[in-house]
């Protein structure tokens, strides 16, 4: 994305307003809609996976040491990490403003 | 190599165009009066005469829209249509535009319903006039022909990557047999070598098409599709000078028959103007400065090749093939009237609308039309139009 | 947990061809759907997408999320569009205009643009049988556009066109079954799945790309926003729709119908409907008659997956 919307010029659309910058979505952060906070325990967590497999926003990260981190860049704080956890080990928190 | 001329049903030679073409995919729906162009490419193709996938789609919608996806992965793509099923692809009719896609369409030209007509006007193309593609029209069977090589040519020039549709009158051209010379397989290469589309899309380079367009980006988005239509009138003409060299035949935005001197002109488009010239060679005998403006190109609309005729006539009689309902006349006469409103000394436009619905417009109707238009600027009585013929 | 080692999920392609920065709402199991079908297809795909939610989210220019060639032109046409993909490579990799490649051809649609706007094309497509799989997102319901009903909008919910009022239940027809019609049209692969099962869905997925000609996938994709629950229940929603048998979850590979998941026990509708603002109003008669319709088509399924 070479610039903001606000900014782009006639000319400066690709041709047919083709983008040829795949994921570039990934430059709008999503996380700035969110209201609650996954918070993993990590003593807790097995490594499972199955936050990661059923975030809607692919804004779960693996951590070298095999733990799963919401990515607050993306993360919307939808809450579903939390619920589908099968040991329970993340919690949502209110955001701090 | 000498050249073959041969008689053909124009339908049948369109087809045999677009075979020379090595077109990738066809998709389409029959209607009358287009059947005929579509049914001998589904015979080229089943007798592999023509290698190209045949997609016999269940409406006209989706004739344009498999288009849309073929153009987008980078093949050599035709449609042929007509009347309601180009009412019917109306809506993806813009967006080929938009996207940028160069489908190529013969349009058989004919009227809109109701009352059920199959019969032919220009009532079914004016509809999407402001479609964004580049609009040309036909006289004759030779020009039919031609016009296919030139419109992907033009389509698929990266200048220019616009859908190009070939307007030719339902009937009156689609369904006569005529003698038309056949270009050979070579010449078309060098006219139109193979198509190599940027950004289609594939694997290997991902790309979006089509994507959302919020308010902060649309008027720019809109301004783009403007720039590329008014800036493909270059690729027009020099593809038609191109045209020129390799087969002799020479085409222009603007075309005229004994308007050099002429006080006043009939305007036409279409197949109407081999008419017209008949009626003006009769009218000239009997002392009449007359002569005949024909516009081929109708999008990109060729407003310096007009002012280049019409400066210095007084009178402009427009024989439109469709009406602006509750509007101030037909689409033709309303562009022509714009176009010479600011034009210091423009001659007058009176309008006629006639030949709807293949209505037969003959060499006497076309001298009544052009005496008459000329009384009525003359009388000053030059506002709407007149319709022509109609019983009252 | 479904019946999956939990550990399973690691095993899942980490490629993301559907990339963060979508604009779904909170908890979209739509989303989940497209992502998870996405890593089953892979880098070699090519995708035309009806206008609809998942479009106006993925694609704001000058951005997109996908990471695929991606094409969307109209609302009803994803079917035809793709097609014409299919059928100029075809044409292409023939006359050695392009190198050959195995290329997954997939259109996706919501509800609306499958089951009312995009039906024609959708069985046009179907019937010429390009090799293509078609998803059809279903959150049964105009979601885009502020959650009117659709052909596929079960009976009783209440939306913004079909609304619960004093003379009315909410919607009042039963859902379109749109698998049913795909597999009306002779087709090599049909079936349906859910995200909140997600193993059952990327094989499923798999099989449509796998199969030659045509396949049709009926994805049930909660909607939080629309049905009216907690963005955290999305997943849950989808399971107790299978587990209740609302939404059944089997395939039928030339002709063949097999359930791919029976639920056991079979959970009473009650709990998939009673949590949801959609179906807020209606009555435990009224909630009576929709497991009465359930059994009885969940019965009929059966008996197809066990014909020889």
């Amino acid at each position: 994305m070479a610039r903001p919307m606000e900014e782009i010029r006639w000319q400066d659309l690709e041709i047919g307003a083709t983008v040829s910058e795949p994921g570039c979505s990934r430059e709008y952060k999503t996380g700035s809609w969110r209201s609650l906070r996954p918070v993993v325990d990590g003593e807790q967590c097995i490594r499972c996976g199955v936050c990661w497999l059923y975030c809607p926003d692919a804004a779960i990260d693996r951590s070298e040491d095999g733990h799963f981190q919401a990515d607050l860049d993306y993360c919307k704080g939808c809450g579903i990490c939390a619920r589908e956890c099968p040991v329970g080990c993340i919690t949502m928190e209110i955001e701090e403003s | 190599m000498a050249k073959e001329r041969r008689g053909i049903e124009v339908s049948l030679a369109i087809a045999e165009a677009v075979g020379q073409a090595d077109c990738d995919v066809i998709a389409a729906y029959p209607i009358t009066p287009q059947t005929h162009i579509v049914e001998h490419l589904s015979e080229m193709v089943a007798d592999g005469h023509l290698d190209a996938e045949f997609v016999p789609v269940e409406s006209e919608h989706s004739a344009m829209s498999v288009c849309c996806g073929a153009a987008a992965v980078g093949a050599r793509t035709f449609t042929s249509t007509s009347s309601q099923g180009l009412a019917l692809m109306a809506e993806i009719f813009f967006i080929a535009s938009a996207m940028r896609l160069p489908v190529v369409m013969a349009l058989a030209n004919r009227s809109l319903s109701a009352p059920l007509s199959i019969w032919n006007d220009h009532t079914d193309t004016m509809m999407v006039r402001d479609g964004g593609w580049i609009h040309v029209f036909v006289e004759n069977g030779q020009e039919a022909y031609d016009h296919v090589f030139w419109a992907f040519r033009v389509a698929e020039d990266p200048a220019v990557r616009l859908p190009v549709a070939i307007n030719i009158d339902g009937f009156i051209l689609t369904h006569v047999i005529e003698p038309i010379e056949f270009e050979d397989d070579e010449l078309i290469k060098r006219y139109i070598p193979e198509y190599k589309m940027e950004k289609a899309l594939h694997p290997d380079n991902p790309v979006s098409m089509g994507c959302f367009g919020m308010p902060e980006i649309y008027t720019e988005a809109q301004m783009a599709r403007e720039k590329a239509l008014v800036g493909s009138y270059a690729t027009c003409v020099k593809a038609w000078e191109e045209w020129a060299v390799l087969t002799g035949r020479r085409y222009h935005p603007v075309e005229t028959y004994r308007a050099e001197d002429a006080d006043y002109c009939i305007v036409t488009m279409g197949s109407l103007g081999e008419t017209a010239m008949v009626a003006v060679d009769e009218l000239r005998e009997q002392g009449e400065k007359v002569g005949v403006i024909k516009i081929r190109l109708w999008r990109p609309f060729p407003f310096e090749d007009l002012y280049g005729v019409v400066d210095g006539k007084r009178v402009l009689i427009v024989l439109d093939r469709a009406i602006s309902f509750g509007g101030p006349g037909g689409p033709v006469a309303l562009e022509l009237r714009s176009a010479l409103y600011n034009r210091p000394q423009a001659p007058t436009v009176v309008n006629y609308v006639a030949g709807l619905a293949s209505r037969d417009v003959t060499v006497e109707d076309f001298k009544a039309i052009i005496l008459g238009g000329k009384a009525k600027a003359a009388a000053g009585d030059t506002a709407g139009f007149t319709l022509y013929g109609v019983r009252e | 947990m479904d019946k999956f080692s939990v550990y399973a999920a690691r095993l899942v392609e980490k490629g993301e061809y559907f990339a963060s920065g979508h604009r779904a709402c909170q908890g979209c199991a739509e989303a989940l759907a497209v992502r998870l079908v996405m890593k089953a297809l892979g880098r070699d795909t090519i995708v035309a997408m009806a206008t609809g939610c998942m479009e106006i989210v993925s694609s704001p220019l000058p951005t997109t999320a996908w990471e695929v060639p991606w094409i969307h032109v109209a609302f009803e046409n994803a079917s035809a569009v793709i097609t014409g993909c299919e059928s100029g490579m075809k044409a292409m990799m023939r006359k050695g205009k392009l190198p050959p490649k195995k290329i997954n051809f997939v259109a996706m649609g919501g509800d609306g643009a499958t089951a009312d706007i995009g039906m024609g094309q959708l069985s046009g497509a179907l019937e010429r049988g390009h090799d293509f799989v078609y998803v059809c997102y279903d959150n049964e319901a105009y979601m885009n556009t502020g959650i009117q009903r659709s052909s596929a909008t079960p009976w009783g919910a209440s939306t913004t066109t079909s609304p619960a009022g004093k003379l009315s239940k909410g919607q009042r027809t039963q859902k379109k079954d749109l698998p049913k019609i795909a597999i009306a049209h002779n087709i090599p692969y049909v079936a349906t799945a859910c995200p909140s099962f997600p193993f059952d869905l990327m094989e499923k997925v798999k099989k449509a790309a796998a199969v030659e000609g045509p396949a049709y996938l009926h994805i049930l994709s909660v909607c939080p926003t629309g049905w009216r629950i907690p963005s955290e229940e999305a997943i849950k929603y989808g399971r107790l729709a299978v587990n209740t048998c609302v939404f059944p979850l089997y395939e039928c590979l030339y002709g063949k119908y097999r359930l791919t998941y029976r639920p056991n026990p079979i959970l009473p509708v009650r709990e998939y409907i009673e949590g949801q603002g959609r179906f807020r109003h209606l009555t435990p008669e009224d909630i009576e008659a929709i497991q009465e319709r359930t059994t009885a088509e969940y019965e009929k399924l059966v008996k197809l997956s066990e014909e020889v």
